[in-house]
C-alpha cells in the first residue's frame, strides 16, 4: 500500500521524462525528496513539472509515459 | 460555377479550422468525413460533419501526426481528398506526397512545393530570385562559423540566428555582437540538430522596429492572384494574438510593390491553392523584407475574406478538385477594415496558464459586420492535449475607428462561462491610445503587457 500518492494538479498528457531521449525523472525504487520533479504535465502545448509533496521511495506510477492524466489524478505513488 | 471533381472531403484537423472546413465543404456540395482522436469523440466538428472516424489515442503524434491512420480513414470512408487545416500535418511534404500516392487529392500544395518553401533557406533563395526583398543575412545555410561571424559583422548586430528547420519562433537566438555571436551559432546549431534533425543555421538582421505584414495569394498552378495584406504585428512570444486587414498605415505604393512581389514569388514556383507570403516592414524605413511562406490555409484568413468578399478555404477546395482561379486580379475589390482577435482558453492574468476547462453559459455575439469562428458549446468539455485555440472573433466595418468601436461591442456581447479566456486582454488593448494609433510593432505587446496587468485584471473580473 502506497503511504503518500503525488497527484496532477492539471489535466494533460503525463510525461516521465524531460525530453524523449532523456532518462526518466525518477524510477520505482527510487528515493524523492519533497520539491523534487516526479514528471511533466503537458497542457495545451505548454510543460509542467509535478514535484514530489512528501519524501519517500517510488513504489508505482499509475499512468504510463505519454497517457493523458485528469486534474486529481495520482502520478506517483511513494512508500 | 464548375463543380469541384470532389465528392468527399476527409478533414485531418480539429478545432475551428475543422467547423470551418466543414462549412466550406458543404457549400460547395461536398460531403465531410471528420477524422479524430479519441478525446475528440464530442467535438463541434465531429457532431457536425457527415461522418466521422477515429484515428488514434489523444497525442497528437497518435492520432492528428498519425499519416497511415488518416490514410485508413480516408480509404474506410471513402474519401477522395484530405484537407489539413493548419498546424499538425498542414506542411508536411511528406503526409502532401502520401495523399497524393494513395491517389487521393490533397488541398494543398504539392510535396515539393511544400518541401521548397519549408526550406527557410532555399525559400529566400527562390524570393531573390524572383525579386522580392530579403533581410539582409546570410545567402543559405551557414556550415563555417567564421565566416558567418564575418558576414554577421558586415551586416551589424543586432542579428538573429535561426535553424534552416525551425519554425513558428522555435530555435531563434540573438547575437547583439561578435563575441556572443561566436557562443550563440554554434549552439543554435547543435539545438537545431537536436530538435530538428538538421542542424543548418542561417543568419539574418534583426530590425528594430517591425511590423508583422503578410499578402494573401491563392494560385492554380499557373495564374496567381493576391488578396491583399493583413498585419499581424500584435504578438506575444512570436504568436499572433490580434489580425487586422488591410494594414492601416500602409502606403498605397508600397502596398502596390508588396502584393505584386508577393504574386511574383507564387508564381515562379507555380503555388496551387491558398498560401501566405510573410514579410517584415520596417517603420523607420518604409522597406519591406520577406520572412518566409506558409503553403497552407493561416488561422488569421477570415480578415482577408471579409474585406474581400471571398471564401478562401472554399476556392483552395475547389482548386484542389481540378478548378482554375474563378476569380482575376481585376475582380478582388477591398473593402472596408477587419479586425480578428484569438480567444484562447488562457488566463491572461495569471500569465496566460491554459485552462482547459467545461464550457458552461455560452452567448455569442452577432448582428451587422460580426462573425464568430469557434468550436464551442454549452456544456463541450475542452480537450488538453491540444492547443488553446477556442476560437476567432472577427468584425468589420467601414473603417478602421468603427471596426474598433464594433470590436468592443462584440466583446461585450461575448459571455462564456466555466473557463478563463483572452477576452478581457482585447477589452484591455481596446483602451490603448498607440493601438488606436496603430503605432505598434512586433515587440510592442509584450511590454504593453507587463504594464497594464492590472487593466486586464479588472476587465477579466466584472465576468467572475
Amino acid at each position: 500500500m502506497a503511504k503518500h500518492e503525488v497527484k496532477s494538479p492539471i489535466p494533460g498528457t503525463f510525461y516521465r521524462k524531460p525530453a524523449p531521449d532523456q532518462p526518466p525523472y525518477k524510477d520505482i525504487g527510487d528515493t524523492v525528496a519533497k520539491g523534487d520533479t516526479i514528471g511533466l504535465v503537458e497542457v495545451m502545448k505548454t510543460f509542467h513539472e509535478v514535484k514530489a509533496d512528501a519524501d519517500g521511495t517510488v513504489s508505482g506510477f499509475p499512468i504510463g509515459d505519454e497517457e493523458p492524466v485528469m486534474a486529481g489524478q495520482t502520478i506517483a505513488e511513494l512508500d | 460555377m464548375d463543380k469541384s471533381s470532389i465528392q468527399k472531403l476527409l478533414i485531418a484537423n480539429r478545432g475551428e479550422i475543422a467547423v470551418r472546413i466543414i462549412r466550406a465543404a458543404r457549400d460547395l456540395g461536398i460531403e465531410t468525413v471528420q477524422a479524430h482522436s479519441e478525446a475528440d469523440t464530442e467535438s463541434r466538428a465531429v457532431l457536425m460533419a457527415d461522418e466521422a472516424a477515429v484515428i488514434g489515442p489523444p497525442a497528437a503524434a497518435k492520432s492528428y501526426l498519425n499519416v497511415e491512420a488518416i490514410l485508413k480513414a480516408a480509404k474506410d470512408t471513402g474519401a477522395d481528398a484530405i484537407h489539413p487545416g493548419y498546424g499538425f500535418l498542414a506542411e508536411n511534404a511528406a503526409f502532401a506526397d502520401a495523399v497524393a500516392d494513395a491517389g487521393l487529392i490533397f488541398v494543398g500544395p504539392s510535396g515539393d512545393t511544400i518541401r521548397l518553401m519549408g526550406d527557410k533557406a532555399a525559400a529566400r533563395a527562390e524570393a531573390k530570385k524572383a525579386g522580392v526583398p530579403t533581410v539582409p543575412g546570410s545567402d543559405g545555410v551557414i556550415e563555417d562559423m567564421e565566416a558567418a561571424a564575418a558576414l554577421a559583422e558586415e551586416i551589424g548586430f543586432p542579428v538573429m540566428i535561426k535553424a534552416a528547420a525551425g519554425g513558428g519562433g522555435r530555435g531563434i537566438r540573438i547575437a547583439h555582437d561578435a563575441e556572443e555571436f561566436r557562443t550563440l551559432a554554434p549552439q543554435a546549431s547543435s539545438e537545431a540538430k537536436a530538435a530538428f534533425g538538421d542542424g543548418g543555421i542561417y543568419i539574418e538582421k534583426v530590425i528594430e522596429r517591425a511590423r508583422h505584414i503578410e499578402v494573401q495569394v491563392l494560385g492554380d498552378g499557373e495564374d496567381v492572384v493576391h488578396f491583399y495584406e493583413r498585419e499581424c504585428s500584435l504578438q506575444r512570444r512570436r504568436q499572433k494574438v490580434w489580425e487586422e486587414a488591410p494594414s492601416a498605415l500602409l502606403k498605397e505604393d508600397v502596398r502596390r510593390e508588396l502584393c505584386s512581389s508577393a504574386v511574383a514569388l507564387a508564381k515562379a514556383v507555380h503555388y496551387k491553392g491558398a498560401g501566405t507570403i510573410e514579410y517584415l516592414y520596417d517603420d523607420e524605413t518604409g522597406a519591406f523584407y520577406f520572412i518566409e511562406m506558409n503553403t497552407r490555409i493561416q488561422v488569421e484568413h477570415p480578415v482577408t475574406e471579409m474585406i474581400c468578399g471571398v471564401d478562401l478555404v472554399g476556392e483552395m477546395i475547389a482548386i484542389a478538385g481540378g478548378g482554375k482561379l474563378r476569380v482575376s486580379q481585376d475582380q478582388i475589390i477591398r473593402e472596408g477594415h477587419a479586425i480578428e482577435v484569438r480567444l484562447n482558453a488562457e488566463d491572461p492574468s495569471n500569465n496566460f496558464m491554459p485552462f482547459p476547462g467545461v464550457v458552461g453559459e455560452l452567448l455569442t455575439p452577432d448582428g451587422p459586420g460580426v462573425r464568430f469562428d469557434h468550436m464551442l458549446y454549452p456544456g463541450y468539455a475542452i480537450p488538453p492535449f491540444y492547443d488553446s485555440l477556442l476560437g476567432k472573433l472577427i468584425v468589420w466595418a467601414e473603417d478602421r475607428d468603427k471596426a474598433l468601436m464594433r470590436l468592443k461591442r462584440a466583446l461585450g456581447e461575448l459571455k462564456i462561462d466555466g473557463l478563463p479566456t483572452t477576452a478581457p486582454l482585447f477589452e484591455a488593448l481596446l483602451e490603448s491610445d498607440e493601438l488606436r494609433e496603430c503605432a505598434v510593432h512586433t515587440r510592442w505587446l509584450e511590454p504593453w503587457l507587463d504594464k497594464n496587468l492590472d487593466l486586464i485584471r479588472q476587465k477579466g473580473g466584472s465576468d467572475e
